[in-house]
This record gives structure tokens, sequence and C-alpha cells, in this order.
């Protein structure tokens, strides 16, 4: 037996640590590229009108896509008014009262699974309860499939996040004479909130640029909508539906949707950040 | 009359017999001398218990980890529990207010009577039951609110009452445990902004503005440094009267200052308990003697 030599010991740990570093840059470097080509594309789309018209038809000068901010606005708003209080419960009962059940097991694998179906399929399942059966699509369809998207999401963040708080505290806040709910409500969250906050704030950002499930559901229209009954206009579907259009002025417009969520997207993030980074300084 | 102050007596009456041939008065004097001494362990031992453990065993899942603990608690007075290092003082004093119960597979057997009721009985109000014995733990838990309400939260809990009265009751809490000086300025700073030994008395300070009947207290100062602890030791003994306390310590020092009456742990077994000054003069068991003689723990 022979001792292995410091100098090949070094090297390898030196490539290791070379080659992760590389697949970590990729990320950024992806990011980057994703956003300058966006950015390229998008900007001449974006003007005053971009955000107060409405469509027009292809070859028509002017034109923009406020009926789709507003429907992504507001479906984005009815799938985090059903889907967040739900999540949080559910993350609540994960972490607080289930945790050691059967019941709590059996939710959190369910929970799992759900965060793995890929979208597609939300879409079309609420396709067959929401839009099917009362013979037309509608942007409450389209809220409720989102929403359905982000339960998992949120609840996961929740439980996770109630988990990191140490048992000390939870100790100490029932050793006063709280009932548990209260406890949880009144000093867990606000131990917890600023990664309640990131967590919630991240998966509206993860649906709002989803596709698929409103493809399905609230579809798409040129028009401004009238109630959330009918089909509504969104960014996500317009991109799909201008971008494969072979119309140069639409394509455009496909740009610029995107770059108005990219930015949107990468706004809630830093929002997130800074939540967490303050809380950490 | 107890067997330390008996050895004291004797060796006394047998010093002054060496000195010199027998003398009334030096009599007279060892008799006042420890009268004081028998007066004190007559008041002790007269001390009803406030809380009795009857036949407690514990498990943590399969594993027991308390054996037929038998202990009273006296009214009024300080309960020292000391032993080495896992031998079951925080598992013992986690059932009196059964916080333990917040792990699923935690499970006491047996009687904690508190005035003579069973708190393990499947009937008992829990929130009632930790408003009336508060606990104080190793490390300081300072909720994620600002000084006051820190104090104000378990008020606002447990009573109705104007918000005059509230602050009143914050600020008496906070002079008696003698930390209302240092942040009578940052009553809305954060509460974990403050020192640990500050944290510490803060967390006493929350929990007997319940006015509870018991503190338990599981190695208040093992967090702290000497300074906050000599305060929260003399603030452990200024409540005691109108507090029973109930005090886990490593520190055989301490349970000598602060405490009336001291239990020996060891391995789950309550060794031996009695009066403190007796215990730590006249041990019965091997087992204790070894220990508070540092032979081990
Ligand atoms: N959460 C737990 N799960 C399993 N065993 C535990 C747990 N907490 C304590 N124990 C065991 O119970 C025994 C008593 O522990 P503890 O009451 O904390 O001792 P002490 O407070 O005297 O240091 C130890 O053997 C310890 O390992
Ligand atoms: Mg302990």
């Amino acid at each position: 037996m022979t001792p292995r030599s410091d100098k090949s010991r070094k090297l390898l740990d030196f490539t290791v640590k070379a080659v992760s570093m590389g697949a970590a840059l990729l990320g950024i470097f992806f990011l980057g590229w994703i956003l300058f080509v966006v950015i390229q594309r998008g900007v001449a789309a974006i003007s005053w009108d971009f955000f107060t018209k409405l469509p027009t038809p292809p070859g028509m000068e002017g034109g923009g896509v406020m009926n789709a901010i507003i429907g992504t606005v507001l479906m984005t708003g009815i799938a985090t008014l059903l889907g967040v209080p739900t999540g949080v419960l559910a993350g609540v009962y994960l972490a607080e009262f289930g945790k050691h059940t059967r019941l709590g097991a059996w939710v959190r694998f369910t929970v799992n699974v759900l965060m793995g179906i890929p979208s597609i399929i939300i879409g079309l399942f609420v396709y067959s309860i929401l839009v099917f059966p009362f013979g037309h699509f509608s942007g409450l369809a389209g809220g409720v499939s989102l929403a359905i998207l982000m339960f998992p999401v949120v609840a996961r963040t929740t439980e996770d996040m109630l988990s990191m708080v140490p048992n000390a505290l939870r100790e100490a806040a029932l050793a006063i004479g709280n009932p548990r709910w209260m406890a949880t409500l009144s000093i867990l969250f606000r131990a917890a909130k600023s990664g309640l906050i990131t967590g919630v704030l991240l998966s509206v950002a993860r649906v709002s640029g989803e596709t698929a499930p409103l493809l399905f559901t609230a579809l798409n229209s040129p028009y401004m909508m009238k109630s959330l009954n009918e089909p509504v206009a969104n960014l996500t579907v317009t991109i799909y539906q201008y971008a494969m259009s072979p119309y140069d002025d639409w394509n455009q417009v496909a740009w610029g949707a995107s770059l108005v969520i990219m930015i949107t997207v990468l706004l809630l993030n830093l929002t997130a950040r800074l939540i967490v980074g303050g809380k950490k300084r | 009359m107890t067997a330390a102050t008996d050895a004291a007596e004797r060796l006394l009456r047998r010093r002054a017999a060496e000195v010199e041939e027998e003398d009334d008065d030096d009599n007279v004097r060892i008799d006042a001398f420890l009268h004081h001494f028998r007066e004190e362990d007559k008041e002790d031992e007269a001390a009803p218990a406030k809380l009795s453990a009857r036949n407690l065993n514990f498990y943590y899942g399969g594993q027991q980890a308390l054996f037929e603990n038998n202990l009273d608690i006296a009214e009024g007075k300080i309960t020292a529990i000391i032993g080495p290092s896992g031998c079951g003082k925080s598992t013992h004093i986690r059932i009196y207010n059964r916080i333990f119960e917040l792990y699923g597979n935690q499970r006491a057997e047996g009687e904690v009577l508190l005035d003579g009721k069973n708190l393990l009985d499947p009937g008992t109000d829990l929130i009632e039951l930790r408003r009336r014995v508060g606990m104080i733990f190793q490390k300081p838990t300072p909720f994620p609110l600002s000084v006051f309400e820190n104090v104000a939260y378990g008020l606002r809990l447990h009573f109705k009452m104007p918000k005059s009265e509230l602050n009143g009751r914050v600020e008496s809490a906070l002079k008696k445990a003698a930390l209302f000086e240092e942040v009578k300025d940052k009553l809305d700073k954060p509460g974990v902004a403050l020192s640990g030994g500050q944290q510490q008395r803060l967390c006493i300070a929350r929990t007997i503005a319940l006015e509870p009947e018991i503190l338990l207290m599981d190695e208040p100062t093992s967090a702290i440094d000497p300074v906050a602890t000599r305060k929260v030791e003399e603030l452990a003994e200024s409540l005691k009267g109108n507090f029973t306390i109930a005090i886990v310590t490593h520190s055989m020092q301490q349970a000598a200052r602060i405490s009336d009456f001291t239990a020996f742990f060891y391995k789950g077994h309550i060794v031996e308990y009695g009066l403190t000054r007796e215990l730590f003069t006249n041990p019965k068991q091997k087992q204790t003697e070894d220990y508070i003689t540092g032979r081990f723990g």
C-alpha cells in the first residue's frame, strides 16, 4: 500500500470544482441569453399603445394587448385567491397537525404527485369539468386550472417553511397557553413570514407564465372580456398564437408579450430575494 | 429536625466540650445558633405539596426514559432537579405542563397531581394548565414580536383588559423580572434584538405576567453569561413564596444556592429527594454522594 500522492488528489479536487462551477455558470449563461434575445426582439413592440389598446388584425398599424394583460392579471388573481389560502392551510396541516399522521403522509404524497403532473393535463381536466359541460371556454376555468397548479407549490413551501421554525419556538408558543392553531398563526407564521411570502410570490411567478392550462380553459380572445364566463384574452396563449402566425407584426407582438412576462417574473423573483435577503441581514 | 442540623449540633457540642469543661453559656449559644436552621427546616418540611408525581413512567417511542418517579414539589418553595446529563431531568418536568405531547411518539404513564387533580387526565384543559404551570426553557425563546408584545401576548391570550391595565401589567412583569430598567426605551424593538441574558429574563417576564402558580425552569441559565445567571437566580429567589418553582440545573452550586429541596435523578430514577441542606451535607445514597462530590457527571 502506498499513500496516494497529494498532487493527484488536489488535481482531482480542482477538476471537480471547475466542472461543477462550469455547470452552474451554464444557468446564468442561458438566463442571460434568453433575456438578451427576448429584449432584443421584444423591445420594439413595447409602446404606450401596447399596454392600452386592443389587438388589431394583421397588417393594420397600432393596436396592443391590453385585454390580454388584464386577462392574465385577473386569472392569476383568481388563482392566487383560490390557490394560496388552500395551499397555506394544507401546508399548515402537513407541518403542524398531520405531521406524523397517516393522513398527513398521504396528503404529502398527493401534493408531490400533483406538483409533478404536466400542466397540460390539468388544463384538460378542467376542460372536462368546467368547459365542456357548459359548452364554452371561460376565464373562470382558466383561473381554476392555474389555482390547481398553484396549490401544491404553496402547500409544499408552507410546509417547508413552517418545518424550518425551530421546535423550541413552537414549544414556547404552546407553553404560554396557546391553542395550536393560534400558536401557528400568530407566532410560527410570523417567524416564517419571509419564507412564506417568498413562496407565494414564486408560485405566482410560476403560474403567470403558464400556457397549456389556459389553452383548454380560457382559450384567448381578441376582445375585451365582459365577464369571466367567456373566453378571456391572456398573454401566454397570445404569444402562442401570434408567434405561430405568418404575420411579421403579430410575431413582433408575441415577442413584446414575452418580454412583459419575463420582466414580471424577474421582478417577482427579485422581490422574493429582497424579502429573504432583508430578513437575513 | 434534620440529620444535617443534628450533625452540626453534635459537632459543635463536642468542640465546646473539648475546649473547656461544661459551660452552660456555650450550650445556650449553640441552641440559639441552631434554632434558626431548625425553624427553617421545620417550615420547609411543613410546606404542602403543590404538585406530586406518582409512579411516573415516560417513553420515547419504545424507549423508556423515566422509571416510577415519585416526587413532591413543595408549595412556595424552590425544588432543584439535579443529575448527570441525559438522566431525565428535562423529560420529567416536561410532563408537568404536558408540552411533550407536541410530539406524537412520546408517552407518559402514571399520575401528576396538581392540587390533588391528575393533570394527565385526558379531560384536562391544556390551555388553563399551561397558564397555571409556566415554563422557562434552556435557550431563550423570545417570540418574533416587540419586547412589549412578547409580554402582552400571553396576557391578551388569557385575559380581557383595558389597554391601560395591559400596559401596567407588562411593566410590572418586566420589573419583577428585573428587566424593566434595561428595556424601558426599547419596548418597541424586537425581542430577539436583546442580549441572551435579557432575552431569558424577557421569557421569564412573559411567563410570570400570567401569574402562574408553578414555574418550571429547564436549565434557565446554561445558555447565558455569569452576570445574567446571577440575575436569574436572584429573580428565582425573589419569586419564591408567590410561586412554586421547579428548576432543572446541572450546576450543584446553583442548586445549593437557591433551592429548598433537591431531587437527584440518575438514569431515569429519582435516587434521592429531600431538603437541599440535608441532601448536600448528608446524602443517604452512595450515588448521590458520588455525584455531589464530583466523582461522576
Ligand atoms: N426526543 C427524544 N427522543 C428520544 N429520546 C430522547 C429524546 N429526548 C431525550 N431523550 C432521551 O431521554 C433521556 C433523558 O433525556 P433528558 O430528559 O433530555 O435528560 P436531561 O435533561 O437530564 O439531560 C436521554 O437518554 C435522552 O437520550
Ligand atoms: Mg435537559
